[in-house]
């Protein structure tokens, strides 16, 4: 099968890109820089141009979209630009060049309130409640995807749930940065229980996605390792991987979450352009319960996740060691 | 005839409720009724939990401005409060009529009612002895508001009235009942044989002395004496007869006096927490309360009992104060004379009419009565006489209250050892070699947590009393599991002594029995890995003397369903018991009997477990801790073992957090030294408790740890795992870790 794959420079991108190559399948990538993945062809350009995006779904049979704008922080312009405006166009193009099934890639955090989240399934996306720009314009933008839904043109989105791994700069290099000077606390102690996924299994998951896409298309499916644990134990054990100590402060999460919108905010005023050391969405996936019903999704998927976070970790632990 | 909270009659002596006599005070009637809308207000704010604001509303809609509520008015003012009300007549003609009636009846009481309190039930029940009740506790005034009684009313129905009107035959593989021989039965046989000068039961002073005894001829007299006191006082056949005494003489003399009369018996002990232990006694309505000074100081203030009698003669300033009628000495006195005169009444409680009402320990839920008939507790007596080879000639020291009644029945000499009998942790190694020295004992009952306290304080022994306990040919520990290290430590504290822990709870005291080495070859058996379904819980061994048990399989859900009771070795799911001795039913709760004495003849403990090749029964926790992940239905205890054989564990609890079929499961640790407050493990500690608890097949997302477990009051020993699981939820959800 011809695939496209968008925003295949991303540590899941280049996964999946990689996996549907091993796999057998004809694959071509598109963002704005070289992917790097061996056995793709690259397709360089920006979604922000009509006909770069009609370029890229050219031949392709199956889209996986992944490319986004993912921050923690920006102007919401931009924000809105890539991921709803860019997949606006993709979808436009992709059904207009006849492809036939589109998998679009999307987080656990569209639907949620900043409420604790035990054991949930995937709620439609809601961009009136979702916490920042990015998880607004995310939320938009998986709508939108859906919303394209027809029998000739399949789409079904996928949200895999704070995804990690070797080389993943997302979550594990801000970690890592953070706690090696000292600037990470926990909060509330880091009981908060969260899935996370790892970066394999994310990447599995999203290609079994496209193989049962006639049982889920119309469908957001959440995608986890099914292996809740305490936030604080996590991030102890990315610190342990990556050889840097543990936080060993803590901070309550109400406190955080208010901090965080007005650093927030205070970065925003004063123009800056690096990231700024908390934001409230960083402190509500930090203090707040995120785990989720996974019986479903892999029960229609036909997928389990191969690799244990303690076997994630162990990888992570290698990856380091060797550099 | 289906009722809900309501009331036919004043009972004679008490006052209508003080909130409608202030609804009918002519200077609120009016204004409190139909000018405003308070009455309405108050009366919706009797809902336990609070009803939502739509509900609300919606009550209240039909009802605004002055004019609608006329009616409201007219309702309040149509109470029948005495004799000059117009409807006094045709309300006492109902209160009459309804005794008359022999319909199928139902009762769905919420006894938190300021207006329609319990004993208003008391005085239905006494005009429809057949009426089915359950008491919702926790629900009050506006009980259909408060819990969802029409299933339950669907379910009655079906069994008692559409489906033929037999919904409560007992039925099933109960056995044949054996002759029936009165619980009391040995004391007279004994006062009259050889016996009869020799100590029946003795109660230890704090200095190591005998404080008081009674000889079988004694005891024997006194009973009838106090028997004939309390029959001339109006306790007969069903009057309720709430004793509030520690073990020991006295308590023994009028328990076998009320149950001799055909009293009910009502037992609760402090055991129950204060606030468990009123909630229980207001539950049983006991007419009449014997009890200390602090028991009848608190039934005074708290209005457990109507008529009240204490043990000794009080002054009469104090007799006031408590609002007490007359104590047991004078009765004992009384009914003195009347033997005398010959003049004692004979009275024959029907076997098969209620004796006792007893209470569950409240570990999983508000205490629960627990009713027994004469038959069933002379059953138990010869259960334990059985299993146990307990007969007259043996001399038992009691340190666990249920037990220590039987002892007159069983025909042994009985010694209650100096402690606080309601904390049990209270009893030392020299108390109880004082005990068996006084008697020369050959069994002591004793509670795990009391065990635990003997081995913590056996310094204290002296050669003689080593020399007492080293005679004591059978140890008996129930209530909670004894950990193997323990009976180690008491079998070096009792050489010769067989030990062993019973298995068993307030509806069937005792289930199952095993002994110190049948736990050390079951748990070898579980570490060979070699035989079907060992392991995996704790092993109780086999059913005592005349009782059969066996498991309705667990579903996917974590319930039992089922009807079908199984004995296949390896098949975990609820555990049934059947057998002469297990309860009549629970007291006031239709619901909940109907649920466990399904399927019929037989009891759900509300333990889940399952046997192994060799048919011993392994218990896995309770129904109500059942976790269920994704996939897998996890029962807590086998992983708690694996956890608590980890260094620096003393007690784990596995639990589950989130909704059913894909919880996640946490672990709650106490450890060895306590961890300063109550939170996430350390990195350490959790990779060592995943790991043991994986190899127990259980999959940990998260382990806490706690200063102390929340145990109950009674046993000191079981894990309140429905409050962890409560508590856990909360801290995983990103709170902050309070206590649990």
């Amino acid at each position: 099968m011809r695939v496209l794959v968008t925003g295949a420079s991303g540590l899941l991108g280049r996964k999946v890109a990689g996996l549907l190559v091993s796999r057998g399948h004809t694959v071509t990538t598109f963002q704005r820089r070289p992917s790097g993945v061996d056995g793709a062809t690259d397709r360089c350009g920006s979604l922000a141009d009509d006909a770069a995006a009609r370029g890229a779904v050219r031949d392709a049979e199956a889209v996986i979209h992944l490319a986004a704008k993912v921050s923690f922080t920006g102007r919401p312009a931009e924000f809105d630009e890539v991921n709803v405006e860019g997949t606006r166009r993709l979808l436009l193009a992709a059904r207009g060049a006849g492809v036939r099934d589109l998998v679009f890639v999307s987080s656990p955090s569209v639907a949620n309130s900043g409420a604790a989240i035990a054991g949930l399934g995937a709620d439609p996306a809601d961009p009136e409640c979702a916490h920042g720009d990015y998880a607004r314009t995310k939320a938009q933008g998986e709508l939108l995807a859906l919303a394209a839904d027809a029998p000739d043109f399949r789409v079904a989105a996928i949200r895999p749930h704070v995804v990690w791994g070797p080389g993943d700069t997302q979550l594990v290099e801000r970690v890592l940065a953070r706690a090696a000077r000292n600037r990470l606390p926990l909060m509330d102690a880091g009981a908060a229980l969260i899935d996370t996924t790892y970066v394999d299994n994310a990447a599995e998951a999203i290609v079994a996605a496209l193989d049962r896409i006639s049982y889920i298309h119309g469908r957001a499916l959440v995608v986890t390792n099914g292996e809740p644990r305490p936030v604080g134990e996590l991030i102890a054990g990315i610190c342990a991987a990556g050889g840097v100590p543990a936080p060993s402060w803590s901070v309550p999460g109400g406190l955080a979450r208010m901090a965080g919108a007005a650093v927030e905010k205070a970065w925003l005023r004063l123009g800056k352009q690096d990231e700024p050391p908390m934001t409230r969405f960083l402190a509500e996936q930090l203090s707040t319960a995120h785990w989720f019903d996974q019986r479903e999704t892999r029960e229609l998927l036909g997928w389990t996740p191969a690799v244990s976070i303690d076997e994630g970790l162990a990888e992570l632990a290698a990856y380091y060691g060797s550099r | 005839m289906v009722l809900t909270n309501t009331a036919v009659h004043q009972p004679a002596g008490s006052s209508i409720p003080a909130a409608l006599r202030l609804a009918l005070h002519p200077a609120v009637h009016t204004w409190g009724t139909t000018t405003s809308d308070a009455f309405l207000r108050v009366t919706h704010s009797l809902a336990h939990p609070p009803l939502p604001a739509a509900v609300r509303e919606a009550f209240m809609a039909p009802y605004r401005g002055a004019s609608r509520r006329a009616g409201v008015g007219n309702f309040v003012a149509d109470i029948p409060v005495d004799a000059s009300h117009p409807s006094f007549a045709a309300l006492n003609g109902v209160a009459d009529g309804v005794r008359g009636l022999d319909v199928p009846a139902l009762m769905l009481w919420g006894p938190r009612d300021p207006i329609f309190s319990d004993r208003y039930l008391k005085d239905l029940l006494t005009r429809l002895p057949h009426a089915d009740v359950h008491r919702y506790e926790g629900a009050g005034h506006l009980v259909a508001e408060d819990r969802n009684i029409a299933p339950a009313i669907f379910d009655w129905l079906a069994g008692r009235v559409t489906g033929g009107g037999n919904g409560g035959a007992r039925g099933g593989p109960a056995a044949a009942a054996p002759a029936f021989r009165p619980l009391w039965a040995r004391l007279g046989e004994l006062s009259a044989g050889p016996s009869g000068g020799g100590a029946a039961v003795v109660e230890m002073a704090a200095d190591g002395s005998a404080a008081r005894s009674l000889t079988w001829n004694r005891l024997e007299t006194n009973v009838v004496h106090l028997a004939a006191g309390l029959r001339q006082a109006g306790v007969g056949p069903g009057t309720r007869v709430s004793l509030m005494v520690p073990p020991g003489v006295d308590l023994t003399v009028a328990l076998y006096a009320c149950l001799r009369l055909g009293a009910v018996v009502v037992v609760a002990d402090a055991g129950l927490g204060t606030k468990g232990l009123s909630r229980a006694v207001r539950g049983a309505t006991p007419d009449v309360l014997i009890g200390i000074d602090k028991a009848l100081a608190a039934a005074r203030a708290l209005g457990w009992a109507a008529r009240r009698i204490s043990v000794r003669d009080l002054p009469a300033g104090r007799r006031r104060l408590l609002g007490v009628e007359t104590s047991l000495a004078a009765l004992a006195r009384t009914g003195s004379g009347f033997a005398a005169a010959g003049n004692v009444p004979a009275v024959t409680p029907d076997p098969d009419s209620p004796a006792a009402v007893l209470f569950t320990s409240g570990s999983t839920g508000p205490a629960k009565g627990v009713l027994y008939t004469h038959r069933q507790l002379a059953a138990m007596r010869d259960t334990v006489a059985e299993t146990f080879g307990i007969r007259p000639g043996h001399r038992l020291v009691a340190g666990f209250a249920p037990f220590a009644l039987l002892g007159p029945a069983l025909g042994t000499v009985s010694v209650t050892p100096a402690m606080d009998v309601t904390a049990p942790r209270t009893l030392t190694a020299r108390a109880l070699a004082d005990a068996a020295a006084a008697i020369d004992a050959t069994v002591v009952f004793a509670s795990p947590a009391a065990l635990r306290n003997v081995v913590d304080t056996r310094n204290g022994l002296t050669a003689k009393g080593s020399e007492a306990l080293g005679r004591v040919e059978l140890l008996l520990s129930a209530g909670a599991p004894v950990p193997e290290p323990l009976l180690a430590e008491v079998q070096r504290i009792m050489p010769a002594a067989s030990l062993h822990t019973p298995y068993g709870m307030t509806e069937a005291l005792p289930v199952t029995d095993i002994s110190f080495e049948q736990i050390q070859a079951a748990t070898a058996d579980a570490a060979a890995g070699t035989m079907p379904g060992a392991g995996n819980g704790v092993c109780v061994g086999r059913p005592v003397h005349g009782a059969r048990t066996a498991v309705v399989p667990l579903a996917m859900d974590g319930t039992a369903p089922g009807a079908v009771p199984v004995t296949d070795a390896g098949v975990t799911g609820e555990i049934l018991v059947c057998a002469p001795h297990v309860k009549d039913g629970y007291d006031r709760l239709w619901l909940t009997e109907r649920v466990s004495a399904d399927p019929p003849g037989w009891h759900r403990t509300g333990d889940v477990g399952h046997f192994d090749a060799d048919s011993r029964l392994w218990v896995e926790g309770r129904l109500a801790h059942v976790i269920t992940a994704p996939g897998a239905v996890v029962t807590p205890v086998g992983a708690e073992q694996a956890i608590e054989r980890l260094d620096h564990v003393r007690l784990a609890a596995v639990v589950g957090v989130g909704p059913a079929g894909t919880q996640a499961i946490a672990a709650v640790v106490e450890t060895v030294p306590p961890a300063r407050k109550p939170g996430l493990a350390g990195p350490e500690l959790a990779r060592k408790v995943r790991e043991a608890a994986g190899a127990a097949g259980v999959s940990v997302a998260a382990v806490l740890v706690v200063p102390a477990q929340p145990t109950d009051i009674r046993h000191n020993a079981k894990i309140d795992r429905s409050r962890l699981a409560q508590w856990a939820s909360s801290v995983l959800a990103g709170g902050r870790p309070g206590a649990p």
